[in-house]
């Protein structure tokens, strides 16, 4: 039995799940202090990846990173291609994971009562330490359903990676690209498997959501 | 211990202009919702900016747009209690007091914390959370919080407009005992006139974002110089008024003329006469009077009359006095000493 494309998907999902947390509340920080013109292109900006075919954000990928693509020769010098490679996985799933992070932070921020990031200032507290010690928990709620979605979303990723980084046994092959291509070769038990792995995984994320999403002890709802 | 703020803010439609020198211990921002209050405290905290001005506390410039100095909050050691307390919902009680002390060594930190809560009787609370307090224990807490962090001046928003009548009235001589035993200078915003004249030495009248009169408290509610500071320390009976002389005055929608005990300023544009202030036996502004409705009170009667040459269009005037002096029915004259007749300006 080949576990390849359930590890391959698993490192894809989680190092994507781990850029998108970071850069979509850095984005979502800084987009909900602009004003509001610059804020609405910024918006629309960041969210297109989510609305867009895969196919189409494969291709812009393709059209960024390709071998002969500028961009894509200058990276080649530190021998760093994202073309039919793992890590070439991470970037497109990353890129289209990344609008439900973003957004779904912006609208906890949003909601954020600002009151308490200026009383953490007239105490003299950092910066630093209200963002991670008093916003931070405040919208963790809504921050951890942007991470669950953008991990389930990382997970289930297939019309971009296909693209990019197609499908190679052993070395780029995700549960989604798997499943596919056993599907096209009439290997219906493997397929099935694979679903069956897909599902089971997506079902104990969504139930260690609902478990962490209870009220902590003793605060009124 | 000094305080002196001149500064000008324009926020959307809203211009603030607000000018202040106070070395009193408490004093009071008093104006209608909306005037600039609020704004003028997020101005001297550092979390709003002016656009012009100057504040300087104790001699420390804390913001100056000539010479381009603006202390961030962090720097400025001024303490701030928040309308709704503002309190971190996720830290328990004494986390919150721990975040005022945060920048003292460990010891030193929870000596601060210990002390702040037996200075508000918090024991027993400390490992609740903000959303499990009741009002009066989340203001305490939100004091508790401030003080921790040893600010140099205290600015206190609204303190009692979250809680219930009951409890402002009783929390009130508490938090005028505290802020002497802390003994910061502290300004205090609020639209209350009673909270206004119990906590504080020296107010500031504010009215659609001007500092309308400035001065001790007790010498605004006796001569407030202003229709709004009139209106705001209470005075029911307000009307346009015109100068007639050195000391009368004429009131065209009463139908009377007054006497007054002080010259009459040139700018007169409005005369004010405070509801407990008329009597029946006072010889003086002595005028004919028609009842027009009567109101009780938990403690008082407000009986309303007419003078018999008022301006039909013009509203009852309102007469206050304790129960036990209500009259068995409305005399025929009331009177007013000349020197209750408040003389209003334009500022």
């Amino acid at each position: 039995m080949d576990w390849f494309p359930l590890f391959n998907s698993l490192r894809i999902a989680l190092l994507a799940t781990g850029l998108v947390f970071f850069l979509g509340i850095g984005a979502a920080y800084y987009a909900a202090r602009l004003p509001r013109l610059a804020k609405g292109l910024l918006d629309a900006l960041l969210t297109l990846p989510m609305v867009l075919p895969p196919t189409v954000v494969g291709y812009l990928l393709l059209l960024l990173f390709g071998n002969r693509r500028p961009l894509g020769q200058l990276l080649a010098q530190w021998d760093v291609r994202f073309v039919m490679t793992w890590y070439g996985g991470v970037l497109a799933a990353t890129v289209v994971a990344f609008p439900l992070m973003y957004r779904t932070a912006r609208g906890a921020f949003e909601s954020f009562d600002v009151t308490l990031a200026q009383a953490g200032q007239t105490l003299g507290l950092s910066d630093t330490f209200v963002f991670w010690r008093v916003r931070m928990p405040a919208c963790r709620q809504g921050i951890l359903a942007g991470v669950v979605l953008a991990f389930a979303r990382a997970l289930g990723e297939y019309g971009a990676t296909s693209m990019l980084i197609g499908y190679t046994p052993g070395r780029t092959a995700t549960i989604s690209t798997t499943v596919y291509q056993l599907w096209r070769t009439g290997d219906d038990t493997g397929a099935l498997f694979w679903v069956g792995v897909n599902l089971a995984i997506s079902a104990a994320v969504l139930l260690t959501v609902n478990l962490l999403e209870r009220p902590a002890k003793g605060g009124r709802p | 211990m000094s305080l002196s703020v001149d500064i000008e803010k324009k926020l959307g439609g809203f211009s603030l202009r607000v000018q202040l020198d106070t070395d009193d211990a408490i004093t009071g921002l008093l104006g209608a919702s909306g005037c600039g209050k609020s704004l003028t405290l997020q101005c001297i905290a550092g979390i709003q900016r002016p656009d012009r001005g100057r504040i300087v506390l104790d001699g420390t410039v804390l913001f100056d747009s000539e010479h381009r100095i603006d202390l961030p909050p962090q720097q400025r050691r001024v303490g701030f209690l928040f309308q709704q307390y503002a309190l971190f919902p996720t830290m328990t009680v004494v986390q919150n007091i721990r975040c005022g002390a945060h920048a003292l060594p460990k010891a030193e930190r929870e000596a601060v914390t210990r002390e702040m809560i037996a200075l508000l009787h918090l024991e027993g609370l400390e490992s609740l959370r903000p959303a499990q307090l009741s009002g009066g224990q989340a203001q305490r807490v939100a004091l508790a919080r401030m003080l921790a962090a040893r600010p140099r001046l205290l600015l206190l928003d609204e303190p009692f407009s979250a809680l219930d009548a009951h409890l402002r009235d009783q929390l009130q001589p508490q938090l005028r005992t505290l802020l002497q035993q802390v003994g910061r200078q502290t300004v205090l915003v609020t639209h209350s006139r009673d909270e206004a004249y119990r906590l504080c030495s020296r107010l500031c009248i504010l009215e659609g974002g001007t500092a309308v009169r400035t001065g001790p408290t007790k010498a605004v509610f006796a001569d407030p110089q202003s229709v709004a500071a009139a209106r705001l320390t209470g005075c029911k009976n307000l009307a346009e008024a015109r100068r007639l002389d050195e000391n009368t005055v004429e009131v065209p929608a009463w139908g009377i003329r007054l006497q007054t005990a002080v010259p009459v300023p040139e700018t007169l544009c409005a005369v004010g006469l405070r509801a407990h202030y008329f009597h029946p036996r006072t010889a003086a502004n002595r005028f004919a009077v028609q009842p027009a409705g009567s109101m009780e009170e938990p403690f008082e009667w407000c009986l309303l009359f007419r003078y018999a040459g008022q301006n039909p269009g013009s509203d009852a005037l309102w007469w206050r006095m304790p129960k036990e002096k209500k009259p068995a029915q409305m005399p025929a004259e009331l009177g007013i000493a000349p020197q209750n007749v408040l003389l209003l300006t334009r500022p």
